[in-house]
């Protein structure tokens, strides 16, 4: 019994790392598919929606609900500045001295966060109290609900528009085929700004999200970028709902890892799982094979 | 008449040569902090530390009437950089003695510098190889992990508890003190029945902390540096873990409550007085020290002083006093320095000896709780 809660524990906590995961892990996905680079500047878009959420609310006096929307806004603003100044004027650069430049606007952000709010790890209010929740045995926080709210909104979200709007049907055409997609009447350039723009509100959301639980500063983003990635992996680099299910099972098996094996090997064993998909299935966990990407 | 002005100029003038020569040239001291760099935390309270200090000192006419200079250089956490500087120090610009580098990794690099051109350094970095085995030049005013360590044992050993869970951060400030954890458990009686460890950027320890539930300890000690800590307090309150939790002296800060929120609550750890000057009893042989670093620091840079601060205060008050009684040469203050007993300073009550250049004891850390967000000291 007393193995049972634990467990369930685990697997909960799990589930909570791992929404955050898929959630990034989702941001790097849409900004593939449209363009086929991997923005490795997406972690600094988790940690400017943190940051900006508490200078929202400490320096600028907003109210919460308020202070998020802002930094959700001001973190879509620096993806579309960041999209339009270094991504689009080169114009038939490979996917490699692209994503050599997100590297490097990663630096630049992560630089200029520090040098404007300095390196202290800051804490965020909960949303609703931090009065722990028990489910089976096993505790959670009110915080955790909102992730999990938040992760099913989006993918909800990502579902509809993709699958069901015009611009999300245009958008998946780039991913297929661009030079198809630009015959057949897309404005290509569009697409890609405008993966940048949902990329962005996506990451920062994760980024406020997470915050009261797992604290935030200029540097947060590095590690939490590379399990998003991860995750986008385990899943396929592309299908919404395989990245999704990457990101919770990466969770889990960190948390069970942890739990169970021991805590000093918790990220050896989710790398090791992660090579081992790679090796046995190198397109991902929830992919059909014959999918095939130019 | 024309005779009489000219020889009184030329008095004049003669008079203001001897007073120059006579008025010493200042005694030259070298400081290496790292002032940027990921160590800037450290180095920048040092840096400003020394400076008010030597300030204070030139005020009151200086060390027997002599001037100090301070020359600071920045070593950016960069222990490359620390060796060339300290050579700078000893080969430019002279000086009769060092204060820091900042971290343990300068520190080291240094050392060779400074044995060679046999000049005192005092060290502001706690690493406990810096002066063990003891090297002849070398020493340090930073409380060693040990120190931080025994005082939490002592404490259980005082209230029976034996069993206790230890986490610990996977950076050199937690190997370095879950290596000390394991090392003293014996000496206190002390048991340790479970021994995880968490990554510095890790976000969620519930799993641990569910682990560590099920054994039952009397105890967890965790030892690491924010945040890490008040994800930890968090995940205790979330688990609803009734068994106290004591963290290391790297959170002994208000950032660590601020971090921590209600969490907070109830955690013990072990931390240099500083953090508690004012509720130090009258009899504690710091406290007027500690008033005076906390009020000077906050008459010049308008913030609180904290204990890197004390780490510097202490090294240039050590050093004041090792010139006063053995002069300005580097092999007198040396000798001087060696022979400091109960130097009631910021960090502790120092006392070096040819065996010792650490000079503290376990009293240099006092054990406190935090109560309604503020420190309370433990009895």
């Amino acid at each position: 019994m007393e193995l049972l809660n634990q467990v369930t524990q685990f697997v909960i906590s799990g589930l909570a790392t791992g929404s955050i995961y898929a959630l990034i892990g989702l941001s790097f996905a849409i900004i593939f598919n449209s363009t086929g680079i991997i923005n490795f500047a997406q972690g600094e878009f988790v940690m400017l929606g943190g940051v900006l959420t508490i200078f929202s609310l400490n320096v600028l006096q907003l109210p919460l609900a308020a202070a998020i929307v802002a930094a959700v806004a001001v973190t879509t603003v620096i993806g579309i500045l960041f999209e339009r100044l270094a991504i689009r004027p080169l114009k038939n650069a490979t996917p490699l001295a692209l994503i050599i430049i997100t590297i490097g606007a990663s630096i630049l952000i992560r630089g200029v966060v520090m040098l404007l709010w300095g390196k202290d790890t800051q804490a965020l209010p909960a949303f609703s109290g931090t009065d722990p929740i028990t489910v089976a045995g096993a505790t959670l926080l009110p915080q955790h609900l909102w992730i999990f709210g938040v992760t099913v909104m989006v993918i909800v979200g990502c579902r509809l528009f993709f699958n069901h709007t015009i611009s999300g049907k245009a958008m998946r055409a780039c991913s297929f085929n661009r030079r198809a997609a630009n015959l057949v009447g897309i404005s290509v350039g569009r697409m890609v700004l405008f993966s940048f723009v949902i990329s962005a509100a996506v990451g920062s959301l994760a980024g406020v999200i997470i915050a009261p639980l797992t604290m935030t500063s200029y540097d947060v983003g590095v590690m939490l970028g590379l399990k998003g990635f991860c995750a986008a992996i385990m899943g396929g680099m592309g299908s919404g709902l395989g990245t999704v299910l990457g990101g919770l099972i990466l969770g889990t098996l960190e948390s069970l890892g942890a739990g169970l094996v021991s805590s000093g090997y918790k990220d050896a064993i989710a790398f090791f799982i992660l090579l081992l998909i790679l090796f046995i299935r190198p397109q991902g966990l929830f992919k059909k094979g014959e999918t095939e990407r130019v | 008449m024309k005779k009489l002005v000219s020889t009184a100029f030329a008095s004049l003038a003669l008079f203001c040569l001897s007073t120059a020569a006579l008025a010493a040239p200042p005694i030259k001291i070298g400081a290496l902090f790292a002032v940027t760099g990921p160590a800037s935390f450290l180095g920048e309270p040092e840096r400003n530390t020394a400076q008010m200090v030597v300030d204070e000192i030139n005020k009151a006419g200086g060390v027997k009437g002599r001037k100090l200079e301070l020359i600071t250089y920045d070593t950016g956490g960069d222990a490359t950089k620390a060796v060339q500087l300290a050579n700078k120090l000893v080969k430019n610009d002279q000086v009769v003695a060092i204060i820091g580098p900042s971290t343990t990794g300068d520190t080291m690099a240094v050392i060779p510098v400074v044995e060679k051109a046999q000049v005192p350094l005092i060290s502001c970095s706690a690493g406990i190889k810096i002066t063990d085995p003891v090297k002849k030049w070398v020493f340090k005013t930073a409380q060693n992990d040990t120190l931080a360590v025994a005082r939490i044992y002592e404490q259980l050993k005082k209230e029976k508890k034996s069993k206790v869970a230890i986490l610990t951060v996977s950076d050199s400030f937690g190997s370095s003190g879950r290596e000390q954890l394991k090392a003293q458990a014996r000496h206190f009686g002390i048991q340790i029945i479970s021994d995880d460890t968490y990554g510095p950027k890790d976000t969620d320890m519930t799993p641990q902390l569910t682990k560590i539930k099920s054994a039952k300890p009397d105890a967890i000690i965790c030892w690491g540096t924010n945040p890490g800590p008040a994800v930890i307090a968090r995940n205790a309150k979330q688990l609803g873990l009734a068994i106290p939790l004591y963290m290391s002296h790297g959170v002994s800060s208000k950032k660590f409550i601020e971090l921590a929120g209600d969490a907070a609550e109830g955690i013990r750890l072990p931390s240099g007085k500083v953090l508690v000057a004012d509720l130090l009893p009258k009899s504690d042989k710091q406290k007027g020290s500690l008033l005076a670093f906390i009020k000077d620091y906050q008459n010049h840079y308008r913030a609180e002083g904290d204990h890197f601060g004390g780490h510097a205060w202490d090294a240039m008050m050590l050093l004041k006093g090792a010139i006063e009684r053995g002069g300005d040469t580097p092999a007198g203050i040396r000798n001087a320095l060696e022979a400091t007993r109960n130097f009631a300073g910021i960090g502790g009550v120092f006392s070096y000896s040819a065996k010792d250049h650490a000079g503290l004891t376990k009293d240099a850390f006092t054990l406190v709780e935090v109560r309604k967000k503020d420190w309370v000291l433990v009895k």
